[in-house]
């Protein structure tokens, strides 16, 4: 019995995931339209986007290999068992031992390296272009994110996310390398998902995409599949966030349903409180140049290396 | 009883070379060849697993009367050899099958029939000697037999430098080996293992130090690597697997045997020596692959960066070990242990992928490839799990191993020494810049060679290669998802090695559900590589069910976009330059100097402009260079000895006896 209802949790988490991702990304583009005083779509344009995406036919070029076809569920999927291993509402559910932090980045790696090698498949400039500066960013944002773990993983003795949360639940501090290692996961998650001032997820001057140059080729239920896991994607970065240092709320291994409930209260929470600090960000900067790019990833990597650097010196940092 | 049955093997491989001597004209002798390669490697394989897994009982040895007269040769298998053994023959019968079917492509058979088998015998040598001399004979015979592979095609000028540079290294290698060898088997002149191991060394620093000048100079551990971008691509590609998959891991062999096991153990500073030179490496390795378009070039320069990841293992694990931590140092020698199994099947997968399309298309070089997936569908994939493999990504087996490493490294705040609590983060920040630019190199690496459009008609016209290649990457593509899948299996196989040579194992894993690995705790870290592996294929049926439920099956070809310009040209497609640019200038103007020189023609002038790249090689600028120029000079200096008349002969013997004669005096 016990193993059925923690078997049902761990699957409401996955699915909640899959539900509240394109809810979040409609929510960061009403809250920036309204900052910028536009009315904005309606929060639940994405479903619709997506509804209308994969009832339309896919147009796909000449050329493109089975590499093309099937690219988009596998980014989809790593992408999507990434997100399940991120403690939302609760932590230690019944499989979230099978990967810890790392794990999880080496999974959103194998997304973007599908994602990579679709965009040079049907062998156009702008997929070319695309790849080559995504894995550039990626060659910097990983380490970095590497780092960031390093830090938490120092501080918390664990890079498991469940016992790094239960860690910070108990032991809330202030500490020099966890102010790093946040200011550096903040970095990162808005370079990992494309966001200004890396990439903009709006542009529509070919020559200033990253991510949306990578995905030209794509259409109907393809490009529906990877619009999704970009907004898993995204909705995972603030899973992250929230959970190693946010961690208040998150309901424990076998507790009542009210503790659940406050769980995923306090997520939702959560999850509109971090789409709005990223919007408000947003709105606040410019765009970068690409060469400008590795040195504002740079920045993220030298904030864990020194946090890393400082917890190595002394575990009280 | 299991040496015997080792040595046979051996024996088999010798006398298959002696019938690759003979019978070199014919080509189905040269299939014989390499089936009874085959079989007596999978027979010397057997051996190595029977002894790992199965209770091995005590370690026996054998002595042959060949060698030095008053000792012998001692031959043995202990767990690190029979580790060993499992290696270089998974490797090298992987290349046997591979040859079965490339071989047939061979211009020149006279010249690899004959030494292949050789090669393969003499790194099995290496791996069962139990004495000194033996171990250096069979690593000269390892070297030499290698050598004249590298030089098979030996019309090609670039070939011949790259076997003259080789053989000096490995002369250099093998020089720095011998001294080694004999500051342990010091004054008395013990030259079995079992008597060095009694005698511990007198200058474990000194011995430390010329093992990593003599193995790391085989490994290609930087700044003695120069050598191995030349040769290993020289070859042939089934020798270029061998030498990149399975010679190196000879070499990592050799430092285990000397600084584990003969060695005494040296004060932990040295361990920094080697973390340092392990991090360089892997940054500068994948780099420099990064720079490369030659496709077999690129992987030579990948096993460089491997070679470093393996090293860091080794580095920490003495690191832990000098300060008596057993625990963490059986966890980062398992971690390298792992790695050297993985990068031989992978490594071999990638440079087996590499002569298909060698043979299909007559190219190395990827900027006159792509589109080849459509052509050699069956080798694009096997290289596809070999990139996948190689970038670490999950459930692959490359994944684990440095996932493995990063756990050691995580252990490491624990050491008391301040040179390793500074040195050790940032040489893991170095290897997880060096597995993120790893990454970026197989996008290309694949991404130029197999996918787009074709770029000459070489590319168009190619067709899938024969069933033994395939035969030979499938094998190794499934070996690879499955030591990633089942890593707690290949962990506890590794226990008995780690035991012997750090005093310690990691806990057992294959007890625990679904397959799992927890290295210290399952609190602090666990890998399910087989859950992952079933959650994303489940996710994967799971989401191509629903798309093909609910959405549109409807599917147009047409044109490709491009944002409403498509150009029919394949030569609008990134290049493999064009794709490392913006790496080469955020990293490579700091290391390699990279320039980017434009010659812009003026208005009215027709010709094109031209924007060239130089990139220059520190290391062969900084060292190689210098000390060539050093020798040459010298050699102009010291050749008026050849012209002197027998008067001045016999004055400078006479100064030099003089000169003897006083030494001796003030010495004593």
């Amino acid at each position: 019995m016990g193993v059925i209802v923690e078997l049902l949790l761990q699957g409401l988490q996955m699915l909640a995931v899959l539900a509240l991702a394109p809810l979040l990304l409609g929510f960061t583009r009403k809250f920036k339209a309204r900052l910028l005083r536009r009315r904005g779509p309606p929060v639940l344009q994405p479903y619709r986007d997506l509804l209308k995406l994969i009832q339309k036919e896919a147009v796909v070029a000449e050329n493109a290999s089975w590499l093309f076809r099937s690219g988009p569920y596998l980014i989809f999927a790593a992408t999507w068992a990434a997100a399940a291993l991120v403690p939302t509402f609760a932590t230690g559910l019944i499989f979230s031992w099978v990967g810890d932090l790392i794990v999880i980045i080496a999974l959103i790696g194998s997304a973007r390296f599908f994602l990579a090698l679709a965009g040079m498949d049907i062998g156009t400039s702008f997929g070319g272009i695309g790849s080559s500066r995504e894995m550039l960013f990626a060659s910097l944002a990983e380490p970095a994110m590497i780092m960031i773990v390093f830090t938490v993983a120092l501080v918390a003795g664990s890079t498991q996310l469940s016992s790094v949360a239960a860690y910070m639940q108990d032991n809330a501090a202030l500490r020099v390398s966890l102010g790093l290692a946040a200011v550096a996961l903040v970095i990162v998650a808005v370079a990992e998902n494309a966001r200004i001032p890396v990439d903009n997820p709006a542009t529509h001057l070919e020559l200033t995409m990253v991510h949306e140059a990578m995905v030209l080729e794509y259409s109907g239920r393809h490009l529906a599949m990877i619009e999704l896991a970009a907004a898993v994607k995204l909705l995972l970065y603030v899973s992250l966030i929230a959970c190693i240092f946010v961690p208040w709320g998150l309901a424990p291994a076998g507790s009542g349903p009210a503790a659940y409930a406050i769980g995923a209260a306090s997520y939702v929470g959560k999850l509109l409180a971090g789409g709005f600090l990223l919007v408000l960000f947003e709105t606040s900067i410019a765009k970068m140049r690409v060469f400008r790019v590795p040195q504002f990833l740079g920045v993220a990597l030298m904030l864990g290396l020194l946090g890393t650097l400082l917890l190595f010196v002394s575990r009280s940092f | 009883m299991q040496v015997g049955m080792a040595l046979w093997g051996v024996a088999v491989l010798i006398c298959a070379a002696v019938l690759g001597a003979l019978l070199q004209k014919s080509r189905a002798a040269g299939r014989a060849v390499y089936a009874v390669c085959l079989l007596a490697c999978l027979e010397i394989f057997a051996v190595g697993c029977w002894h790992l897994l199965a209770d091995p009982g005590p370690a026996t040895g054998m002595r042959l009367p060949v060698g030095l007269p008053w000792s012998g040769a001692h031959f043995r298998i202990d767990a690190l050899a029979a580790f060993f053994l499992v290696v270089v023959n998974l490797g090298s019968a992987g290349a046997s099958l591979f040859a079965i079917g490339y071989g047939r492509h061979e211009a020149a058979p006279g010249r690899v029939l004959p030494f292949y088998p050789l090669f393969l015998a003499g790194m099995n040598l290496v791996v069962l000697a139990d004495d000194a001399f033996s171990f250096l004979v069979a690593w000269e015979f390892m070297s030499l037999s290698s050598w004249a592979l590298v030089v098979a095609h030996h019309r090609d000028p670039d070939n011949t430098s790259a076997g003259y540079i080789y053989i000096l290294m490995a002369g250099f290698g093998t020089l720095a080996l011998l001294l080694a060898f004999g500051l342990l088997a010091g004054s008395t002149g013990a030259y079995t293992f079992a008597e060095m191991r009694a005698g511990g060394g007198s200058l474990p620093a000194v011995v430390l130090i010329l093992a990593l000048l003599g193995a790391g100079s085989k490994a290609g551990l930087v700044p003695l690597h120069v050598w191995l971008p030349l040769a290993h691509p020289a070859a042939p590609s089934h020798v270029s697997a061998l030498m990149s998959g399975v010679m190196t891991k000879v070499a990592v062999y050799g430092f285990i045997r000397i600084v584990f096991d003969l060695n005494g153990p040296p004060a932990w500073w040295w361990s920094v020596l080697v973390i340092a030179l392990a991090a360089i490496t892997c940054v500068l390795g994948v780099l420099s692959a990064l720079m490369q378009h030659d496709l077999k070039r690129l992987l030579a320069y990948h096993t460089v960066e491997n070679i470093g990841i393996i090293f860091l293992g080794l580095g920490l694990a003495l690191a832990f070990s000098s300060h008596g931590m057993q625990a963490p140092a059986a966890l980062a020698l398992t971690a390298a242990l792992f790695h050297v199994l993985n990068h031989c099947l992978f490594k071999s997968l990638l440079f087996f992928g590499s002569g298909a399309v060698l043979t299909a298309t007559g190219e190395r070089d990827m900027e006159h490839l792509g589109g080849l997936i459509h052509r050699m569908p069956l080798t694009a994939f096997a290289f596809l799990v070999g990139c996948m493999a190689i970038s670490a990504l999950p459930p692959l087996n490359g994944f684990v191993s440095e996932w493995l490493t990063f756990q050691a490294i995580l252990l490491s705040p624990m050491l008391p020494s301040w040179g390793l609590k500074l040195i050790v983060p940032a040489a893991g920040a170095m290897l997880a810049l060096s597995a993120a630019l790893a990454a970026a190199c197989f996008v290309k690496a694949f991404g130029v060679t197999f996918l787009g459009r074709p770029r000459t008609p070489a590319a168009a016209e190619a067709v899938e290669t024969d069933r033994a290649s395939l035969a030979a990457m499938f094998a190794f593509a499934a070996l690879c998802l499955l030591a990633g899948v089942v890593p707690g299996l290949v962990i506890d196989a590794l226990a008995p090695v780690v035991q012997g040579l750090a005093g310690a194992r990691m806990p057992q894993q294959s007890t625990l559900p679904w397959l799992s690995i927890v290295p210290v705790a399952e609190s602090r870290s666990s890998y399910g590589g087989l859950l992952v592996f079933i959650f994303i294929a489940a996710a994967t049926l799971l989401t191509i069910w629903a798309i093909h439920r609910f959405a549109s099956h409807a599917v147009r070809r047409g044109p490709a976009w491009d944002c409403g310009f498509p150009d029919a040209s394949p030569a609008t497609q990134y290049t493999a330059d064009s794709f490392a640019q913006p790496i080469r200038r955020v990293f490579g103007t700091v290391v390699f100097q990279a320039r980017e020189a434009v010659d812009m023609p003026p208005p009215g002038d027709a010709r094109p402009a031209r924007l060239s790249v130089t990139l220059r090689d520190f290391l062969w600028d900084g060292i190689y260079a210098p000390v060539a120029q050093g020798v040459a000079v010298a050699a102009e200096r010291l050749n008026h000895l050849q012209f002197l008349s027998i008067r001045q002969y016999l004055s400078l013997v006479f100064a030099a006896l003089v000169g003897l004669l006083l030494v001796v005096a003030i010495w004593a």
